[in-house]
């Protein structure tokens, strides 16, 4: 049975931790993730989760003890927001090429350059290729679930490695928002143990992690690895159906807004889904066939299933909140274009960077967008393939 | 704690480091790892940590591993973090019921992966108190990468980024002075060594870390022939010369409290430990002579300092 509730995404997170009651957090503050830590030892003082909480000098170190206390046996988590991740990148691929399924809850912003502590994607996007999942929250109730899930998919035996779940800095993880939330019971049992079967406190066996590899082995164990991420797609899909059961509330890979007979779609992640779900609702009732993906799942990316959803599309304008600085377009436009392409997708498609640094989003930018996905139809793309949207003139 | 020492007994007891690592011939990093290890009590488990360097890519060469005990490395900055997490995973598990062996936590780093680019990730280590040894195996450069200078090379020594030239002596500085910065943590144990006679001074001070209760850090010195310049040989008589200069101090520091461990009789003069290594050869050209006074000069600076600490 659900339980109606309001607070934020940062909130619901630390809901979803005392209802998963993880071993071990290392954490260093920074906006806007810091309110995570500062609710679990909340939560450890008053004697509500049994977590150990190792407050770490920097994010480095943070993701260091996590790779420790993960591999000696305990589930492990941690949080962090921007230059953090930064800071944590090099230890990222140890941790994933480590197989370590720990779970992390990244609250987007954008990384240094100006210093700004608002909304963008820069963070999680520049860490894509790190060998991590990544699970993408439109709002409080997604983080929410999306936390609830993480364990079972991370430590699926057909994936073994970490996870980070994402959402919005300040959008999601500050404003306040009703929420259902499940009771601790059954999330608990859906959650289970964590039972790894190697680790080094293992009193039954000796483990060595961390080796130097030379190139005899080296490469068989980075395509072992791909599996890894390549099988998370269906464990994704199967851990979601069974929390469907619990909550009522399932996820796909991404999420299809009236995409039946949609010709104009907006291919999006994270908050700005819901403003462009205002915009999609407006223009229908104007007669526009309008549509939006929001892509959940980022990591493995659903390259084939989003080409597939996109194939009866006319004009496409894929999304991105981060930068690449390859001149062309950000990740998310690269990665569905190439999917597009691949699947002989005969769609029209763009490139729109948004919302960078927090700067705010529009239902009326995002409609104006879809009315140049019309002109795109009838007049052709160039010179408009890869655009800034809301940028001061 | 009893502090006994019985070289035939400990001898005699399983090697933790076993034979048919990659170390060179006449290496002190395998020694001191051997030896501390060699202190844990039969019965004990431990989790060995290890820093990137030459140890690492020596010992743990996949598919093989010369660890008889769990062992996890990560980078090379972070053995100080790692194996907090490990530590902290333990309390959890042991209080939850899942473990009830005795496990000791000991990681080994090298002077680069402590000294320098490790130095934050210990310091936050050490102040967090966790129950753990973190052992520097100083050679005093970064040898697995070519012999570059680190913040513990001697002062003078002809290292590839710090090459003695026809205008360059050598490294400029003087080295930094870690047992210091470590003891100035607080931590219940710091302790300094080397190699010296049957390694009753190197086996009684690992023990002491490993057993006491909380953080402990070791610094032991360690020479490398490749970076050092001597005949595998040599390896004893170098530590011997350390010692008897005064260049490498025997002392620990418990709970706060200055311990010198070793006074020689004879202070024998720096030359005695710098003609041993080919790195210092170019401080024996005749007009090179004031470099050494120069060394000897700060080396009795930090010995009497020392030696006020100790109160001795």
């Amino acid at each position: 049975m659900s339980i109606k509730n309001r607070m934020s995404g940062n909130e619901a997170l630390g809901e979803a931790i005392r209802q998963i009651n993880p071993d071990v957090m290392p954490a260093f503050p920074i906006t806007p993730s810091t309110e995570i830590p500062q609710f679990v030892s909340n939560m450890i003082a008053n004697g509500q989760v049994d977590t150990e909480f190792i407050p770490v000098e920097s994010e480095h170190s943070a993701m260091s003890a996590a790779m420790g206390s993960e591999a000696a046996g305990a589930r492990t988590i941690t949080a962090t927001s921007s230059c953090g991740l930064a800071l944590m990148w090099e230890v990222l691929y140890v941790a994933a090429s480590s197989r370590l399924p720990i779970v992390m809850c990244c609250v987007n912003r954008g990384l240094t350059g100006p210093l700004n502590i608002n909304a963008e994607h820069s963070d999680s996007m520049g860490a894509r290729d790190s060998g991590w999942l990544q699970i993408y929250a439109e709002n409080n109730q997604e983080a929410y679930d999306n936390m609830l899930m993480a364990h079972r998919i991370a430590e699926h035996p057909d994936v073994r490695l970490p996870l980070m779940i994402c959402q919005d800095g300040f959008i999601t993880s500050h404003a306040v928002e009703n929420i259902l939330l499940e009771e601790d019971g059954p999330i608990r049992e859906f959650v289970g143990k964590y039972e790894p079967e190697h680790y080094l406190l293992n009193e039954k066996e000796t483990m060595a992690m961390g080796p130097y590899a030379n190139s005899p082995y080296c490469m068989e164990a980075k395509r072992a690895q791909v599996q890894g991420m390549m099988n998370a797609k269906q464990v994704i899909l199967d851990v979601a159906k069974e929390y469907a059961k619990i909550s009522g509330r399932e996820y796909g890979l991404f999420e299809e807004y009236k995409m039946n007979d949609a010709k104009y779609v907006l291919v999006a992640i994270g908050s700005a889904c819901g403003t462009i779900k205002d915009a999609v609702d407006e223009l229908r009732k104007e007669g526009i066939k309008a549509g939006m993906i929001k892509v959940r799942v980022f990591r493995p990316f659903p390259a084939d299933e989003l080409a597939k959803a996109l194939s009866k599309a006319s004009v496409v304008a894929v999304m991105d909140r981060a930068e690449s600085y390859s001149g062309q377009g950000g990740p998310l436009g690269a990665e569905t274009m190439a999917a597009m392409y691949r699947n002989k997708c005969t769609a029209e498609a763009i490139n729109v960077v948004y919302g960078l640094s927090g700067r705010d989003v529009t239902v009326k930018d995002i409609k104006k967008l879809y009315l140049q996905l019309i002109s795109i139809e009838a007049n052709g793309a160039k010179g408009r393939e890869y655009q800034y949207l809301g940028l001061r003139g | 704690m009893e502090n006994t020492f019985n070289f035939k007994e400990i001898q005699g007891r399983d090697d933790r480091l076993a034979p048919g690592h990659r170390m060179c011939a006449g290496c002190g990093g395998g020694i001191a790892v051997r030896n501390v290890l060699k202190a844990l009590h039969p019965g004990d488990k431990a989790v060995v940590g290890n820093a990137t360097g030459c140890l690492e890519v020596s010992t743990f060469t996949y598919p093989y591993t010369a660890y008889e005990d769990s062992y996890i490395h990560n980078a090379f900055e972070n053995a100080g973090a790692t194996l907090s997490g490990v530590e902290t995973a333990y309390n959890v598990l042991k209080r939850q019921g899942k473990i009830t062996d005795n496990y000791k936590f000991i990681t080994f780093g090298g002077d680069g992966g402590t000294y320098d680019i490790g130095l934050q990730s210990l310091s936050g280590a050490m102040e967090r108190g966790h129950d753990m040894v973190y052992v520097c195996y100083d050679n005093g450069a970064y040898m697995n990468t070519g012999t570059q200078r680190s913040s513990a090379t001697p002062m003078y020594a002809d290292t590839t980024t710090t090459p003695a030239g026809k205008v360059s002596a050598g490294k400029p500085q003087y080295r930094k002075d870690l047992a210091a910065i470590m003891a100035a943590h607080n931590i219940p144990y710091v302790g300094q060594t080397t190699f010296i006679g049957n390694m009753k001074d190197l086996y009684v001070k690992a023990e002491k870390a490993i057993y006491t209760e909380g953080p402990a850090f070791l610094n032991i010195m360690a020479p490398c022939p490749r970076g050092w310049r001597y005949e595998a040989p040599e390896l004893m008589n170098i530590c011997k010369a350390a010692v008897d200069t005064c260049y490498w101090p025997l002392f620990e520091v418990v709970e706060g409290k200055w311990i010198l461990n070793y006074q020689p009789k004879n202070k024998q003069p720096i030359e005695e430990f710098l003609k041993t290594q080919g790195r210092f050869k170019h401080l024996f050209k005749p007009e090179n002579e004031h470099y050494i006074a120069e060394f000897q000069a700060e080396l009795d600076r930090r010995w009497e300092d020392l030696l006020n600490k100790c109160n001795a």
